[in-house]
């Protein structure tokens, strides 16, 4: 069926609206040289995104949803021509299924004011796999823009037997077909000058025509559709006849287009429908039946079969990776590797990270005479900032692993051989990485959920995945446990262990829960691809880790910042001139019997003084008094004030904990900090109530690390989440939960502990 | 001789088998028939996970997994 030519498509373009972005609207300032880049995912579309426009891409969000917005301009094109290529998410059809594919179905639409009309359309198709890419690529020829077809990944297809006639395929799909390697930069050029001459001299539009061959009946339908669709938009951009066709064969068209139709579309739509239904035509079906028909014809007519190779080298590797038992060897294997590596390679930048901010805080501090400011300077902004900075070098690994399992197709693995554990607590195997990744960090964990299509369940992994313990709650068991078993190695391992196991069941056990009540929704379907492996491209990994990083950077920073202050005044003040006199005295005193050269033994009573003076300032401060207005809250916990301003200042990041209770309690900081640990240890063993019992008992610092294990006592994290979810409520409502829950296991702990006549 | 229709879940493992019908409620049938599902089409099953879901399968030359509870509505006869 070839439909009226006659579409009136030739509308004026659009003008870049003024919607809110994460991009500024210079990017697009030409919109006549917009050129738009969809395909399928895993079709190499970010590969040859990144092939064409280099390292110089915009990173940023889709005005008011998630969805990541990647712009670039075009590389190696003459003076004077600014062509700008926005990527697409990857898509399967043009009946999304998830936030991404919706908007990439709403960019090729013209819906979004804030994305220009395209002067052209490149649709990446996967060669290796080219019926179920033509499926998407077809649909989107249909649309009218003028289109490119960049058939990639030719050498896979030739590895696999199948030759492809790129030329055949062009006057099949009436549209240039650019054969492609993009890893290789094979074709590149051509494709790149091809662009550039199209852009210039304005490439026709498509002939409006569908690659489906619908009844007799139906294809009349779709053309009454199409004039009603025209008379409603006069200043169409895109073939009535497919908006027609999509309009009437996907049940969630109009849903998800809420006020873009008119009720007259609407009871059209719905008339036809029933219509079709009499005359016995499975509306859902027919239009996808008749295309799949269409494209098998075209691939059997353009390809040859040199029959080499039924089975290919990614079917091969499946036969291990995915084995039965050899699969889960493999899988624990990589996983352990990851940890293993982020624990040990990411020791040393943090630690370099670590005494460049004790360096730089030094020198400000010398640079800026003693007061408020280098005070706020030094103690607040670079130390605190300080401590959650020095996490970056874990964070950018985490980014790289990720990275290097997303693009050697290794994740989708993962997500299948994970499913069936995932699927009991209502979620997909897609959520697994993300919640393994926060054992290290919640914060690449929480950024790699945008792969999870289903909101509910990206929402539920999200709300569950701090619950993971991370890396900076080491520190605080480390020193807790050392407290309780100096000496025995196997109860401080169990110990350990029992704290890692408690945040696991209880993730899955929430997850199970929302999934029952608050974001309830069944399990989500599986129809996940497994994609062909390839070798990782560096670039395209590196890229993926610093656009990240510098995402989770720009994210949290300000967050950070403001937080960091806050708790340095917290920390600060009021301020107790007579602390600092009385201190001040005895400093003097103290110097003045000393003689020309102060002994080194001096020299420690007088730094002693200081540390007495800094932990009695901060036992008279904001956070010492919210400590004590605390105690009433946390004293059925087993804890007392002290452990409250820890908890406290804590908020920046967890592990600020070890070091708030050494001012706390007086203890020298140290450069080694095992030693350090170890005194401080020694300290919260040695302390006593009133009574002359201990203040740090088994159970009370057990119930503290099961409070540590399961409050959300992390800036960053929550500054992530914000900007996940795009709200504060859900931020918000996971801190109040999961410090809820800690509340309560800790009193349970504790309480339950003392019944038991523990502690 | 083909064999008997049966659910695409319970041919054996390597085995190519042709889709008779779709039984999944239409509303969730979108996305299996967009990826290349069709009454007609050739499926072979490929293997299971190591905890016996999902199923791996192969359809128009690629790799596709699904649930075992899905791939018991896709009613196939092996050739």
């Amino acid at each position: 069926m070839e439909p009226n030519n006659n579409t009136g498509i030739q509308g004026a373009n659009k003008m870049p609206g003024t919607g809110t972005s994460d991009i500024p609207q210079s990017a697009v300032r030409n919109p006549q040289s917009f050129v738009v880049l969809t395909g399928n995912p895993n079709s190499g579309k970010t590969t040859l995104f990144n092939a064409l426009t280099g390292l110089r891409a915009r990173v940023g969000n889709y005005a008011g949803v998630t969805v990541e917005r990647k712009e670039g301009k075009l590389r190696g094109t003459p003076e004077g021509t600014d062509i700008t290529i926005l990527d697409l998410p990857g898509t399967y059809s043009l009946s999304p299924q998830s936030l991404d594919e919706q908007v990439a179905r709403d960019v090729l639409f013209q819906r979004l004011p804030e994305v220009p009309a395209p002067a052209l359309v490149v649709v990446v198709v996967d060669a290796s796999n080219l019926e179920r890419n033509l499926y998407f690529a077809t649909q989107v020829i249909e649309l009218g823009h003028p289109t490119f077809v960049a058939l990639n990944m030719m050498d896979v297809a030739e590895q696999n037997g199948h030759l492809i006639d790129t030329d055949d395929l062009a006057k099949a799909l009436g549209v240039p077909v650019f054969p492609l390697v993009a890893s290789a930069s094979q074709g590149l050029d051509e494709l790149r000058r091809a662009i550039v001459q199209s852009v210039k001299g304005g490439t026709k539009r498509v002939l409006p025509r569908l690659f489906c061959e619908l009844p007799e009946g139906f294809g009349r339908e779709i053309d009454t559709l199409a004039q009603s669709l025209k008379k409603s938009f006069n200043q169409r951009q895109t073939s009535a006849h497919a908006e027609a066709l999509l309009v009437l064969c996907d049940e969630k068209f109009l849903l998800g287009s809420a006020g873009y139709y008119s009720d007259e579309i609407k009871n059209a739509v719905a008339e036809t429908r029933k219509r079709l239904e009499a005359a016995g035509v499975d509306w859902r079906s027919a239009s996808i039946e008749a295309r799949y028909a269409r494209i098998s014809a075209m691939q059997q007519a353009v390809t040859t079969d040199s029959g080499a190779g039924q089975e290919t080298f990614s079917d091969r590797v499946d036969r291990i990776v995915t084995h039965k038992f050899w699969g889960m060897v493999v899988f624990i294997g990589i996983m352990a590797l990851m940890f293993l590596t982020i624990f040990t390679v990411a020791k040393w930048p943090m630690d370099w990270m670590q005494s460049a901010v004790t360096w730089f805080g030094d020198k400000v501090g010398a640079m800026i005479p003693p007061g408020d400011l280098q005070s706020l300077l030094v103690k607040g902004v670079i130390q605190g900032v300080g401590a959650v900075v020095v996490f970056l070098p874990q964070i950018c690994l985490l980014f790289l692993f990720i990275g290097l399992l997303e693009d050697t197709g290794y994740m989708a693995r993962a997500a299948f051989l994970m499913d069936r554990l995932m699927s009991k607590v209502g979620l997909h195997g897609k959520s697994f990485i993300p919640m393994l990744s926060s054992f290290a960090c919640a914060i690449p964990g929480i950024m790699a959920t945008r792969t999870i299509e289903t909101p509910k369940d990206r929402l539920v992994t999200i709300l569950v995945a701090p619950l993971m313990s991370c890396s900076a709650r080491l520190p605080v068991y480390a020193l807790l446990i050392a407290s309780v078993f100096p000496h025995r190695a196997v109860m401080a391992s169990i110990t350990m262990l029992s704290m890692y196991l408690l945040g696991i069941v209880v993730a899955l056990l929430m997850a199970w829960l929302f999934k029952k009540t608050l974001l309830k929704g069944g399990t989500p379907m599986l129809v996940m691809e497994l994609p062909p492996y390839k070798r990782p491209l560096v670039k395209t990994v590196m890229r993926h880790m610093w656009d990240r990083s510098k995402l989770f950077l720009q994210r949290a920073g300000t967050v950070i910042l403001g937080i960091c202050i806050i708790l340095w005044f917290l920390a600060t003040y009021p301020k107790h001139p007579e602390i600092s006199q009385k201190f001040a005295t005895e400093k003097a005193s103290l110097e003045k019997s000393f003689g020309e050269k102060p002994t080194e033994e001096q020299k420690a009573q007088l730094s002693s003084l200081e540390i007495q003076e800094s932990g009695e300032k901060l036992r008279q401060s904001f956070a010492g008094k919210m400590g004590r207005g605390l105690e009433p809250f946390i004293a059925p916990l087993g804890f007392d004030w002290k452990m409250g301003i820890g908890i406290i200042s804590s908020f920046a990041a967890r592990e600020v904990f070890v070091s708030t209770m050494s001012t706390v309690y007086n203890v020298a900081d140290s450069d080694d900090k095992e030693a350090h640990t170890k005194a401080l240890a020694q300290v919260l063993r040695e302390q006593k109530k009133p009574d002359g019992t201990p203040v740090y008992t088994t159970l009370t610092s057990i119930s503290l690390m099961v409070f540590y294990v399961l409050a959300l006592q992390c800036v960053s994290t929550v500054a992530v989440v914000r900007r996940e979810t795009n709200s504060w409520k859900w931020p918000v409502f996971q801190w109040v939960y999961m410090g809820v829950l800690a509340w309560v296991l800790a009193f349970v702990t504790y309480q339950g502990g003392r019944l038991l006549g523990l502690g | 001789m083909p064999g008997p229709v049966q659910p695409l879940s319970s041919l054996p493992l390597g085995a190519a088998a042709t889709i008779t019908e779709i039984k999944v409620p239409p509303e969730h049938r979108g996305r299996l028939l967009e990826m290349g599902l069709l009454t007609g089409t050739t499926v072979q099953l490929v293997r299971f996970a190591p905890m016996g879901d999902p199923v791996e399968i192969k359809v128009r030359g690629y790799n596709l997994t699904l649930r075992r509870n899905e791939a018991e509505l896709i009613m196939v006869q092996p050739k």
